[in-house]
């Protein structure tokens, strides 16, 4: 069954605004999968083709796998989560928040209780599209507002401090999923949210994320994407920073077959900041894409981003980055960075870093290197007795390091360590 | 016992070693001197194992293995440690973990016990002492904004630390001041043993006042063209190369 198929025999059963998801369907329908469809690939997804997913059929059933292995796999903290199994909200993998966010995990009571004036909902209940995506302009976002079931509405009220927040995704079986999910921090509200999400078989994992960051509210917002090396992930999530706010990303893309990470970024308000760090580790015939837009609308804003890749095998990584500044944001500072370390001569990288600045008194510089490991570097390492293979997962992970320590939060960054020491095992196996 | 026996080595087409007959007996200590150019370095780089040279004939057995067959590291874990004339620069690599990982490394190698990072701190940080080095020394990246003398000073500090058996020293000598030239001899002064020899590559008469040679060799396009006692180095200072030179060809 098609996506749009499916679509049809779900017609008045999907949660929300009907018209909408009739809409989405419609630009759906009219775009098709980037790739997949005759004619010339759009510009965005240049280096991204979806010409396999599109060949792959995805139906529910089920489950193969046991969501409790999965999930016992992922560097796990030791804070409240949501957990998500194919798609749908697991009261019980869930530990939830005990009270008024002072992030004491407990184990749950009422689901999704409200503890406090935290506001937490699914989306089953209380559907929320948001009001920032584009699914005219993004295809993958009006697949998603189609055929989206679950997700989370999290509310953070001003001046609350959440604490630490896990949003988890397993999955099990070899379905499409499209989980849909809004983050709303009030003024002076704080958050970090780590999203992990893992599975087995050969699943699609679409996710949408609507993300509102008001004055003065800071969000820390870590992901570590280590799907099945046979699943497809997509991801494409919207922030808005107002004034004085930061929303602080990092993104650690380690699994699945095809992976695409893509961030709208508008900073809305005065000395709005916007960090949009990543790693992509890929082996294999693996290809991950992180595309992202940063938007600076407003003066004295600052974004950051540094993004790279470790590629191995026949894998290949794509960057691409755009930095717009309107006439409006003067004072603008903005900083891009990308960086390839190519292990084997068989991987790729392809980096289109962008810049289109409207306003005349602005700071904005990127950079893109390639390169491979250093054979002095390597020769200095097993001349002071380091086999080999270790003197290249130290100088790997030296490659890395500028990128993690933007985690600055030293449990997260030792979670986001163990998942880059497990890829390395993997690698070397 | 380190034993040269006809050694060449080239780099890409171009020979550099043409042919090195050198013995260090067990507990001596060599200084090799010789023109820049002249292929010590390229000697330092041939024994530790460095890739880019091809041997081209010649054999070096060292404690009776053959050196020139074995890995880089397992050369390190036997005991050969080479203090590099140039220090290269790991950025994002943290000095003591490099450290420990390399000593931990011949550790298990040699079947002794890994050190945990409490005790490791504790032995590294009398070995800074002892070098009348700074303890952030430790905490940088491996050599990254190390001043010249600094890194000449990490390189006896994993000397110290890993305490080898043959030890090269290529020029540690260069661009260290009066009193840190004293503590690399005494760095060196410390391994001595029976078991211990060195081969300590300079330009200076300077660092052989405090570390006195059985034997000084010179190496000119290559070749060893005279050996002698300590006081051929002395004779050099005061000579120069040129009319050796002459001499030998
Ligand atoms: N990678 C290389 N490619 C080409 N030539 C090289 C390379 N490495 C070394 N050489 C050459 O080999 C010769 C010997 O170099 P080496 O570094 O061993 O000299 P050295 O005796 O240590 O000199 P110095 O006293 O200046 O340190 C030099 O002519 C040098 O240019
Ligand atoms: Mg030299």
């Amino acid at each position: 069954m098609t996506f749009l198929e499916r679509y049809e025999t779900l017609l008045g059963k999907l949660p929300g605004d009907s018209a909408l998801r009739a809409a989405a369907s419609d630009a759906f329908r009219s775009a098709g999968l980037p790739g997949a469809t005759r004619g010339r690939p759009s510009e965005a997804w240049k280096y991204t083709s979806l010409r396999s997913l599109a060949e792959t059929r995805f139906r529910s059933g089920e489950p193969k796998h046991e969501a409790e292995t999965i999930l016992a796999r992922l560097p796990l903290l030791d804070v409240p989560r949501l957990v998500f199994v194919d798609g749908e909200f697991s009261d019980r993998l869930s530990v939830h928040i005990a009270n008024d966010g002072d992030g004491t995990a407990k184990s749950a009571e009422a689901p999704l209780s409200s503890p406090g004036s935290l506001k937490i909902a699914r989306f089953a209940d209380q559907p929320d599209f948001g009001t920032l995506t584009w699914p005219d302009r993004e295809p993958m976002v009006a697949l998603n507002t189609m055929l989206a079931e679950d997700g989370v509405s999290l509310h953070i009220p001003a001046n609350h401090d959440c604490g630490t927040i896990q949003l988890i995704s397993v999955a099990t079986t070899d379905a499409d999923l499209h989980p849909r999910h809004t983050i709303r921090l009030d003024a002076g509200a704080k958050l970090t949210l780590i999203e992990m999400s893992a599975g087995e078989g050969v699943y699609f994992l679409n996710t949408v994320a609507e993300i509102h960051v008001a004055d003065g509210a800071h969000l820390t917002h870590i992901r570590l994407q280590d799907e099945s090396l046979t699943a497809f992930h997509i991801s494409t999530t919207y922030a808005e920073v107002a004034a004085t706010a930061t929303y602080d990303s990092f993104t650690l893309n380690i699994g699945a077959r095809l992976c695409r990470t893509e961030v709208h970024a508008t900073l809305a308000g005065e000395h709005a900041t916007a960090h949009l760090n990543a790693v992509q580790l890929l082996m294999g015939a693996q290809h991950a894409d992180f595309t992202s837009v940063v938007g600076h609308l407003a003066p004295h804003g600052t974004s950051r981003q540094t993004v790279k890749n470790v590629l191995s095998g026949r894998s290949r990584g794509v960057f691409q980055g755009r930095i717009e500044v309107a006439r409006a944001a003067q004072k603008t500072d903005g900083y891009q960075m990308n960086q390839a370390l190519l292990l084997s001569p068989d991987a790729e990288i392809d980096s289109k870093p962008e810049l289109e600045i409207f306003a005349d008194d602005v700071k904005c510089s990127h950079g893109a290197t390639v390169g491979e490991l250093d054979a002095e570097q390597i020769f200095y390492l097993r001349s002071r007795g380091v086999p080999d293979a270790e003197a290249r997962s130290i100088l790997v992970r030296a490659f890395l390091s500028e990128a993690l320590d933007a985690v600055t939060d030293e449990a997260v960054r030792g979670s986001l360590e163990r998942a880059v020491e497990s890829w390395w095992q993997r690698n070397k196996a | 016992m380190l034993e040269i026996r006809g050694l060449s080595a080239c780099i890409g087409d171009k020979e550099i070693l043409k042919g090195i007959d050198l013995t260090v007996p067990q507990g001596e200590i060599h200084a090799i001197m010789g023109p820049n150019g002249s292929g010590k370095s390229t000697l330092g780089y041939v024994l530790s194992g460095r890739e880019d040279y091809t041997v081209t004939g010649g054999t070096v057995t060292f404690n009776g293995a053959n050196l020139l067959e074995m890995e880089p590291e397992a050369r390190a874990i036997a005991g050969v440690f080479l203090a590099f004339q140039a220090p290269i620069e790991l950025p994002g690599v943290n000095n003591a973990n490099f450290l420990r990982t390399a000593l931990n490394a011949v550790r298990r190698a040699r079947g002794e016990a890994e050190l945990d990072a409490v005790q490791f701190l504790k032995l590294a940080r009398a070995e800074t002492k002892r070098l009348h080095m700074r303890d952030d020394m430790l905490k940088r990246n491996v050599n990254v904004g190390f001043s010249g003398g600094e890194k000449k000073r990490n390189e006896v500090l994993q000397m110290a630390l890993l305490r080898p058996k043959l030890a090269i020293l290529d020029e540690t000598d260069s661009g260290l001041d009066i009193d840190a030239l004293k503590i690399v001899a005494d760095g060196v002064n410390a391994l001595r043993s029976a078991e211990f020899s060195a081969l300590v590559i300079t330009h200076h008469q300077r660092l052989l006042d405090h570390l006195v040679p059985h034997r000084v060799h010179v190496l000119s396009q290559g070749r060893i063209i005279r050996s002698g006692g300590p006081e051929l180095a002395k004779e050099l200072e005061q000579s120069g190369y040129a009319s050796l030179i002459a001499e030998a060809a």
